[in-house]
């Protein structure tokens, strides 16, 4: 019997987009910009037999981009500025919309699969598993204390601002502390070691 | 700091990995001795604490923020192994959930964030702090452990951009090193606070210092023979090639010191490896002289070292 979903691990859409990247900065100089144009197109493809809308992938992409054109822009430094600068621009951009097409259409239990499939350390693998299921708790409860913190306080100056900041991180470090305690309990109920 | 992908050349970024997978190897073999529910537990909610942690912008000046990368301090509440995990984790979920930073460089990113900043930031904490340190030297060694883990990061992030020649070198290091005198500042500065209110609220809590969480041999000299080697590999082949103070004084005053009267056959002579050219010369030589300097102090220390010290180093392993 088959099952109701269908479960495809990510193993080989990690490698194919590697091997993707990887070929992109083995291009021949002068193949650069044709070729980040061609996975640039190839990715705009995938992205529609996806059913990805392409504004999303679009506005993702441009959301990183800035970053990765400024770090670029300091090829203009150069002997060759323009052109040395239009080929790192080109395969950043094109190796930016590889890793947007994968993290778009992947899952995140697929991502862990494919860590454990490829014998990663097994510590490495459950931390990332555990990062993601309490990432948000984490955060909503370090966000919410900063603005019970800012609440309270009167005194914007920097100074004050800077203090509050590192006084939550703490107070979030201990609270973190006790979370891992419940978590390590309600693992051994489990059946954990 | 997170590089993202096309910026890097493939040898570059594969260097990188290399030497990330060798520490985070070992930082999980390490992690193996503390295996079990707890200790899971506490690397995912660590981890997931330095994440929200990151996510907590500080104002710097003029419109511009600052946020902790937490590596040092990190290593200092979990120690060096357990942060390398964390942040390895922190840095995988940020590029295959979130897009941030390259998967190709995703090597480099945890050689950067994940091994250098936990492991010089612990190395000069370790350096400052002695033995038995007090609450405000405890303090002081993590500002400067942050601070300088901060530069060393930096210095290899530009060093590796600078290899994969996005831009010449001279640019590079004073942009990317010039405003991370800044940053290192404001992670010193935060790592310093976040670690004086938790001495204040619940100083029990730091007791990595209290229960000696001492390497065992291997993993030390795993840790520290990478950052060595990326230091070698991307950061040497720009040092300044200006004369030392020796140079210059024998050029001033006229003495040129004869190489043909002393000549032996120095296998890697001024700092290159025959056959290799430019800075890809430079990092090999670096890189042959790292291994041979460190393959000498083992062999040294092994047949040095007092018979009871030996046993010990052997039975903490």
């Amino acid at each position: 019997m088959r099952p109701l979903v269908e479960e495809r691990p990510a193993g080989r859409r990690l490698v194919a987009a590697l091997l993707v990247l990887l070929g992109l900065g083995l291009a021949p100089r002068s193949l650069t910009v044709v070729a980040s144009c061609t996975v640039l197109g190839l990715v705009v493809a995938l992205g529609l037999a996806a059913r990805i809308a392409l504004r999303r992938l679009g506005s993702r992409i441009a959301l990183a981009l800035p970053f990765s054109l400024g770090v670029a822009g300091l090829a203009l430094f150069q002997p060759d500025p323009l052109a040395s600068f239009v080929v790192l621009a080109a395969r950043t951009t094109a190796s930016i919309a590889v890793l947007q097409l994968v993290v778009l259409t992947t899952p995140f239990a697929r991502i862990v699969d494919a860590l454990r499939r490829a014998r990663l350390p097994r510590a490495l693998v459950d931390t990332v598993s555990l990062l993601h299921r309490y990432l948000g708790l984490v955060a909503s409860e370090m966000h919410r204390m900063r603005r019970a913190r800012a609440a309270r306080t009167w005194d914007d100056s920097r100074r004050e601002t800077w203090r509050a900041g590192a006084a939550v991180i703490a107070g979030s470090f201990v609270r973190s502390l006790a979370r891992a305690e419940r978590v390590a309990l309600a693992m051994r109920a489990r059946g954990g070691s | 700091m997170h590089v993202p992908d096309g910026l890097l050349t493939a040898p570059v970024a594969l260097a990188s990995a290399a030497l990330s997978a060798a520490c985070v190897a070992t930082a999980a073999v390490r992690s193996r001795t503390r295996a079990g529910a707890r200790a899971t537990a506490l690397r995912g909610v660590m981890a997931a604490f330095v994440f929200a942690a990151q996510m907590l912008n500080f104002p710097v000046a003029g419109g511009t923020s600052g946020h902790l990368v937490g590596g040092a301090l990190a290593a200092v509440l979990l120690g060096p192994a357990a942060a390398i995990i964390v942040m390895t984790a922190v840095l995988v979920l940020q590029c295959l959930v979130f897009a941030d930073g390259g998967l190709l460089a995703l090597g480099a990113n945890v050689l950067d964030m994940g091994v250098i900043h936990p492991v010089v930031g612990y190395a000069l904490y370790r350096l400052v702090a002695g033995r038995t340190p007090n609450g405000a030297r405890r303090i002081v060694a993590l500002a400067f452990g942050s601070w300088g883990a901060t530069l060393a990061t930096a210095a290899t992030c530009a060093g590796q951009l600078a290899l994969a020649r996005v831009a010449p070198p001279g640019v590079l290091l004073s942009a990317i090193l010039g405003s991370h005198v800044v940053v290192g500042a404001g992670e010193a500065i935060i790592g310093a606070l976040v670690l004086g209110a938790l001495q204040r609220v619940r100083p029990e809590l730091l007791t990595v210092d209290a229960r000696g969480d001492r390497l065992p041999p291997l993993a030390l000299g795993v840790f520290g023979l990478s950052v060595a080697l990326a230091l070698a590999l991307f950061v040497t082949p720009f040092a300044c090639s200006w004369p030392d103070g020796l140079e210059q004084a024998f050029r001033r005053i006229g003495v040129v010191p004869s190489s043909a009267r002393v000549e032996l056959a120095a296998p890697l002579r001024d700092y290159s490896v025959p056959g290799l050219s430019g800075a890809l010369s430079t990092s090999a030589a670096a890189l042959l002289g790292t291994l041979l300097v460190f393959a000498v102090c083992v062999v040294l220390g092994r047949s040095l070292a007092p018979r009871r010290e030996r046993e010990k180093l052997t039975t903490a392993r």
